[in-house]
């Protein structure tokens, strides 16, 4: 399918045409991996609340279709239909772009993630570090949020917020360099392929330290549990998002569990080995190699259920830090850790080679 | 090559119509009954006191302050780690001398009670 696309273009030879078809392909690629992202997304409200459900001895959403499974969509409608209330003290224009910012920024990180070999929309060499950059883009949008709404509750969770965010990525970007070190590359589809020469096939396993930072810094760059102190129920109602209703607030919701989405990936991607099953297991069974693309793209996609599915376990299990415990694990025991997992690994490269 | 950079200038448009896209839209569909009350901000149902926007702890600048020195310090790391394979053992006893540097100021916030929230 590929090739015969690429020999068209090919013949094309008026150099406007090709960067319109060029253009059209990679908008055919966006439609896709939105819809897709967005659907999961929908979707991953539905399982989480099933799944605390069950951990809890309930069922969850069971009303709307069998099993509950047109909640999500009700949900959707619900909110898209519901009142926009803009406080009457607001910063309006503020106010406005605040969850637009949040959304585009968590959602714009999904064009570097590369799904399966053929398909990343943009494969760009410096992919992780793009990834940072989006993440860190997202504590705008929950700042202005919180600064613009007028509401003491938001102001709270966004400063909460933005203190939180910018703590946990330095333990996120230093607990990936062990990776870079191992790889050699920042861009996510390289990254699959070194992983997958590599002898256990998976990166968690030599970087079982860095592993264990990211996944927490993780679950704090997303605010979830055990880390949703910008958002705690109990303490701030919703956090900065306090004062948004209907379609806003859904934006905020959407770009949270993109986040969540893009996280896991990120995990997937840079310790499970992304796409690909280890090598070892690739020699035992010589028929895998024969198997259609569209099975890469579903192991890929267990990686990243498994991951999500391991925020709702921590989130049905664990209780809620105070905020000085947060900070505490973040800077006094996340960073040193990441850094002590940046030497190992440099030091055990150069043992290992020479 | 630039060019690997025009799919994410896309994908940032169309990311960009679809939020506010979706919220222009719904413009047309939704209720508006405002009134001052559901106007105020919420807090907890009773009328709201004094001003939101109050002073806060001089700790959360502290801790942007730290966080500009450490991110750095992680952008420094990229590029090195990236290529560490050809650099070998001086490139890895520089970084760590680096590294150690940075412990230093990072021993010095701590023992400054930089990381204790009270």
């Amino acid at each position: 399918m590929n090739e015969i696309l690429q020999s068209f273009i090919g013949q094309v030879s008026n150099p406007w045409l090709k960067l319109g078809i060029d253009i059209v392909i990679i908008l055919i690629k966006i439609a896709i991996v939105i819809a897709i992202a967005l659907l999961h997304v929908a979707y991953a409200t539905y399982w989480e609340r099933k799944v605390i459900g069950h951990m809890q001895v309930r069922l969850g959403p069971i009303e709307v279709g069998p099993h509950g499974l047109l909640q999500p969509i009700a949900d959707g409608v619900k909110l898209f239909f519901k009142e926009d209330i803009i406080p009457a003290d607001a910063d309006k224009p503020l106010f406005y772009i605040a969850p637009v910012i949040f959304f585009i920024s968590t959602l714009t990180s999904l064009s570097v993630i590369p799904f399966f070999n053929h398909f990343v929309i943009a494969d760009i060499n410096i992919g992780l570090l793009f990834l940072f950059a989006m993440s860190s883009l997202g504590a705008y949008g929950i700042v202005i949020s919180g600064w613009s709404s007028n509401s003491k509750y938001a102001f709270l969770g966004g400063l909460r917020s933005a203190s939180q965010v910018i703590s946990y990525e330095i333990a996120m970007g230093l607990s990936l360099v062990g990776v870079m070190i191992m790889s050699g590359s920042l861009n996510l589809v390289d990254i699959v392929k070194a992983q997958q020469q590599y002898p256990t096939g998976m990166y968690f396993i030599p970087q079982i330290l860095g592993f264990f930072v990211f996944v927490v810094a993780a679950f704090a760059e997303t605010n979830r549990l055990p880390f949703d102190l910008p958002e705690a129920e109990s303490e701030l109602v919703a956090g900065y998002f306090t004062e948004y209703s209907g379609f806003r607030f859904a934006l905020f919701f959407l770009g949270e569990y993109t986040g969540m989405l893009i996280m896991s990936s990120i995990c997937a991607v840079c310790f499970l080995g992304g796409w690909t099953v280890p090598q070892f297991i690739m020699n035992a069974l010589p028929f895998l190699s024969k198997l259609p693309n569209i099975v890469w793209v579903l192991v890929f996609l267990v990686k990243v259920y498994a991951f999500m599915f391991f925020y709702y376990w921590v989130r049905a299990t664990l209780p809620r830090y105070r905020y000085d415990q947060l900070m505490a694990i973040g800077w006094k025991l996340l960073i040193p850790l990441a850094l002590l997992n940046i030497v190992i690994t440099g030091l055990a490269k150069i043992l290992i080679k020479g | 090559m630039p060019s690997d950079y025009l799919p994410i200038l896309i994908f940032l448009m169309v990311a960009t119509a679809f939020g506010i896209g979706a919220l222009l839209i719904g413009e047309i569909f939704r209720l508006k009954r405002p009134y001052p009350e559901k106007l105020m901000p919420y807090e907890s149902g009773n009328p709201p006191v004094g001003e939101p926007r109050q002073r806060f702890s001089i700790k959360f600048y502290i801790i942007a302050m730290l966080f500009v020195v450490f991110d750095v310090e992680a952008v420094f790391l990229y590029p090195w780690a990236v290529v560490f394979d050809k650099l070998g053992l001086y490139a890895f006893i520089e970084m760590v001398i680096f590294i150690v540097i940075l412990l230093v100021g990072y021993i010095y916030a701590w023992k400054k009670e930089a990381f204790v929230w009270d």
